[in-house]
């Protein structure tokens, strides 16, 4: 069952927004799984690998102690290039980890048409077989184009114009933490 | 989802004819997104399916069975569909031009040719006649840039990411080689010094003004330099007097034990591939432990898909 | 036979060191008069604003007729050289088979006359299919009307075979037309240098073309044949040339458009209509040809005039045939290399392209002296245009100049006194 946070809409979230808007997700994600057992985190290049890390910083602290790590990137997945352009950047993945028969976190920022999940779902079946595959996101901003939902949601954004992009910026790769709705440009 | 980054932006060409025509950043790219692609290669499903539903196409003019298993092996791991179109039984030997050929191909419906071809320019006459992407697995003696790239890479990847400021040796037949054309314009322009090696029957004064030094004496470099790329001998070449004999040849310019107990003591020793063993390089140095040959041959795998995937990015 | 008035030009007549504002009146098939107020004619050709000059000479063209008639025949050959602004033209013997005996000179004269267009005067080989081991027939080849010898597309390699053919053909006072390239040095098809280094293509040394210069003028020392060094194209062989004439020997030389005007860096992109025999060589190179028009070491212009089907220049650089076409866009390639950069002037020019190319293959032409052969050319220097390979009467279309910005063009050809060609 979801709990969902959704203020009225807003243009932007600023970081102490954000911080919370984490911590929320933090709190559900923690609930949802067993500490005591093996709990692996794979984000999404590349905003969702910076909050995979997060989550994972914070998981510890509440006590889940064997958490593996991964950074998936799903470029050669898509099967929406034709739309978005062509992408010659691709970035590496790692996954070290063994990800089989244990559950596993997929993260990543702004859940829009679900196609990006199901490329990173693809790229997952190709190094294991998990035994259960859990999706989280900081913002589901809705307009699904796949049948794909979230496990674990912080903020919910409905009536996002479809002409407006929802851009998450961290600290760590933007300077500061930031949600931003903003028309594309 | 986010619009094509401005790094996305630093690929923007749909043939790879050469390395002469790339800039220090699109090599760099190139090296990038093969680093990316070799982890595919340690998984234990070793494919993505980055170009599914393509076809490329290996239209070999010129016997290779590696050059074409590695283009090969770097499109099945892409997921594209992989057609041979080999010299022997083709329509060449019947006597129909590359450009015929070529655009027969091409109505088959295919998105990139891999072409290997005995004549200099052969790839930049394909460009120019089909719609199709062309990467040029060697054309004569004129470029072979795959293996630039592959040879980047592994001295990038040996020296942790630098290859600015490395001296690197190429010897043999330079004057009849792709191999080195495509390395010495991939060397420079990441910033290495190259020096060249070889008799001047096979090494003209003019590759001065491509930015290598030239030295007809292997003994006075070997010393000082980080890298020895050894180049195949041709035995044909004997025959047309361009150097009397391969015993003179391997006493002036093999890679000896003598020799290489005289380098640099991490010398990071390559070749491109079928070596002569004992001839241009002795077997226990190319099978020691600075040798990089088979980590080129890997890396060559890495290198072929990010250029089959980088070329099929670019439209129209 | 009709008479034709040429009205307002300025004649330009280098044989006469003629350069004069006036009319020009042809009748019978002759030069009947020049100056002013020269009465009626049944034609009249306004020049205003153009030079009328002898028509214009090319000394060396192949015609591709017997043998490869999908590439030229003598008819689009004449018909090629009338629309270029040439009256009268040499053709090589490298034909197939080759012009090396009299029933093929007798030929090419035949052809001429019936399709009545420029005059091509054919040269015979000089040794028998142009195999350079025995002597062609160049006695009864010269009776028949021959106006030279050569092999042209090799040289003659063998020094002894050389030897006698200039020996033998000393006693008709002909001249044996070199096409110097020392096959052992050879083999590729671009000049030696750092762009055949940067293609990756065996290169032509200069030294091919030096050697047999250097060769025949040693052979011909003590015997005094005239000699002819075709398409000249590298420094020393024009210094090589230009010692020779200051010792008094009986040696000339022309050069073509294409070694006054490009070097090999066109070979980048592998472009095979960059490719010809022999090469394009470096700058310096061609600095030094145009010096030797300058200083008068090269005697006369010459166009070279190759022609190849675009399906056999398809191909790779390496595997394409020799060979661009001129006859319809020399003159103002000339005009670019020559007399733009102020090197000479235009008076010098049509001496290059008439009078001093006759003289050469002692042709009684090129002079618009009263009861000349009424060969007229009338060229306007001003005229701006777009090389256009496809307008061109050739069949071919091989010509690396395609698609140039160029000045001067001829307006009118007369052939025998009669319009042969005029520009639409």
């Amino acid at each position: 069952m979801l709990l969902r946070f959704a203020p009225a809409m807003r243009n932007s979230y600023e970081p102490a927004d954000v911080q919370r808007i984490i911590e929320q997700l933090v709190a559900r994600i923690a609930v949802g799984f067993d500490a005591r057992k093996t709990l692996n985190i794979v984000g999404i290049r590349t905003r969702g690998e910076v909050l995979a890390q997060r989550l994972a910083a914070a998981l510890a602290k509440q006590g889940f102690a064997q958490i593996g790590r991964g950074v998936l990137d799903i470029t050669l997945y898509r099967d929406d290039l034709s739309e978005i352009g062509p992408r010659p950047l691709v970035r590496p993945t790692r996954i070290d980890i063994d990800i089989d028969a244990q559950p596993l976190l997929l993260v990543d920022d702004v859940l829009f048409t679900g196609r990006s999940i199901r490329a990173a779902l693809d790229a997952l079946s190709d190094f294991g077989r998990p035994s259960a595959i859990r999706l989280a996101v900081l913002v589901d901003r809705g307009g699904r184009e796949l049948p794909i939902q979230p496990d674990f949601v912080a903020l919910t954004l409905s009536d996002v114009p479809k002409d407006h992009r929802v851009n998450v910026h961290f600290a760590e790769t933007d300077g500061a933490d930031q949600i931003l709705v903003e028309p594309k440009q | 989802m986010k619009a094509a980054t401005a790094e996305d932006k630093r690929w923007t060409r749909k043939h790879l004819l050469g390395l002469e025509e790339l800039s220090a950043d699109e090599i760099r790219f190139v090296l990038d997104t093969a680093s990316s692609l070799k982890e595919v290669s340690t998984r234990s499903v070793k494919k993505v399916p980055a170009l599914r539903g393509k076809v490329v196409v290996n239209a070999f003019w010129e016997a290779s069975t590696r050059t074409r298993t590695s283009f090969e092996l770097a499109a099945q791991r892409l997921s594209a569909d992989v057609i041979d179109f080999s010299e022997s039984g083709s329509s060449v030997s019947k006597g129909e031009t590359l450009i015929d050929t070529a655009r027969n191909i091409e109505a088959m419906g295919i998105d990139v040719i891999v072409i290997r071809h005995p004549a200099a320019g052969a790839a930049e006459l394909l460009s120019r006649s089909v719609r199709c992407s062309v990467v040029n697995a060697g054309d004569g003696a004129h470029e072979h840039p795959t293996q630039g790239l592959l040879d980047l890479y592994t001295i990038r990847e040996r020296f942790g990411g630098k290859v600015e400021g490395k001296k690197v040796a190429i010897v043999g037949d330079i004057a009849n080689s792709r191999v080195a054309r495509s390395n010495v314009w991939g060397l420079t322009k990441l910033g290495a010094e190259v020096m060249l090696v070889g008799p001047p029957t096979l090494l003209p004064r003019s590759f001065e003004q491509l930015g290598a030094r030239v030295t007809h004496d292997f003994d006075s470099v070997i010393g000082e330099v980080d890298v020895v790329n050894m180049l195949r001998v041709q035995f044909e070449r004997i025959k047309s007097s361009q150097f009397p004999s391969v015993r003179e040849f391997t006493s002036m310019y093999g890679l000896t034990w003598d020799r290489f107990q005289r380098c640099k003591k991490d010398v990071f020793i390559m070749h491109p591939g079928p070596m002569n063993r004992g001839i241009e390089i002795q077997s226990d140095i190319a099978d020691g432990p600075q040798s990089g040959i088979l980590q080129q041959v890997t890396n060559g795998l890495a290198v072929r898909m990010a250029v089959l995937y980088l070329v099929t990015q670019v439209g129209g | 036979m009709s008479s034709i008035l040429i009205q307002n030009g300025t004649i330009l007549d280098p044989s006469q060191k003629l350069e004069r504002k006036g009319d020009l009146l042809v009748r019978n098939g002759k030069v009947a008069a020049s100056g002013n107020n020269l009465g009626k004619a049944d034609q009249v050709i306004d020049a205003r604003g153009c030079f009328v000059t002898p028509g214009l000479i090319d000394i060396h063209v192949h015609f591709r007729e017997p043998g490869d008639e999908e590439e030229e025949t003598i008819a689009s050959g004449a018909a090629s050289a009338v629309a270029g602004g040439f009256t009268s033209v040499c053709c090589m013997p490298n034909t197939k088979p080759a012009l090396d005996n009299e029933a093929q000179i007798e030929f090419v004269f035949q052809e001429s006359e019936r399709v009545g267009l420029a005059n091509v005067y054919p040269i015979g080989a000089i040794t028998k299919s142009r195999a350079g081991k025995e002597l062609a027939e160049i006695g009864s080849m010269h009776r028949r009307g021959a106006v030279a010898f050569s092999d042209d597309g090799v040289g003659v390699a063998d020094a002894s075979v050389m030897r006698k053919a200039l020996q033998y053909s000393k006693m008709f006072d002909t001249v044996l037309m070199q096409h110097c390239e020392e096959p052992t040095l050879s083999g590729g098809p671009m000049h030696a240098g750092l762009m055949s280094t940067t293609l990756g293509m065996p290169g032509v040394a200069a030294e091919a073309e030096q050697l047999m210069i250097a060769r025949d003028l040693l052979l011909n020392r003590t015997i005094g044949c005239r000699y002819h060094v075709q398409h000249i194209s590298t420094a020393w062989s024009v210094e090589l040339v230009r010692r020779a004439k200051r010792d008094g020997q009986a040696v000339t030389c022309e050069v073509a458009p294409h070694h006054l005007l490009l070097t090999d860096e066109s070979c980048r992109g592998y472009d095979t209509n960059f490719k010809m025999n022999p090469p394009l060589r470096s700058a310096a190179d061609v600095a030094a040809c145009i010096e030797g028009v300058k200083d008068g070491t090269i005697d006369c212009l010459a166009t070279d005039h190759a022609p190849h089907l675009a399906e056999e220049k398809e191909l790779e650089f390496q595997n394409a045939p020799f060979g661009i076409i001129g006859l319809e866009c020399a003159l103002p390639l000339y005009v670019k290399a020559l007399i733009e950069p102020g090197h000479i002037d235009w008076m010098r020019l049509i001496e290059l392209m008439t009078s001093a190319s006759a003289a050469i293959v002692k042709l009684n032409k090129g002079t618009l002296r009263e009861g000349a052969d009424a060969d007229v050319t009338i060229i306007d220097p001003q005229r701006r245009w777009t090389i256009d390979a496809e307008q061109f009467a050739s069949k071919s279309r091989n010509c690396p100049f395609n698609g140039r910005e160029v000045t001067g063009r001829p307006i009118a050809t007369i052939v025998g006194g009669a319009v042969k060609w005029r520009l639409q």
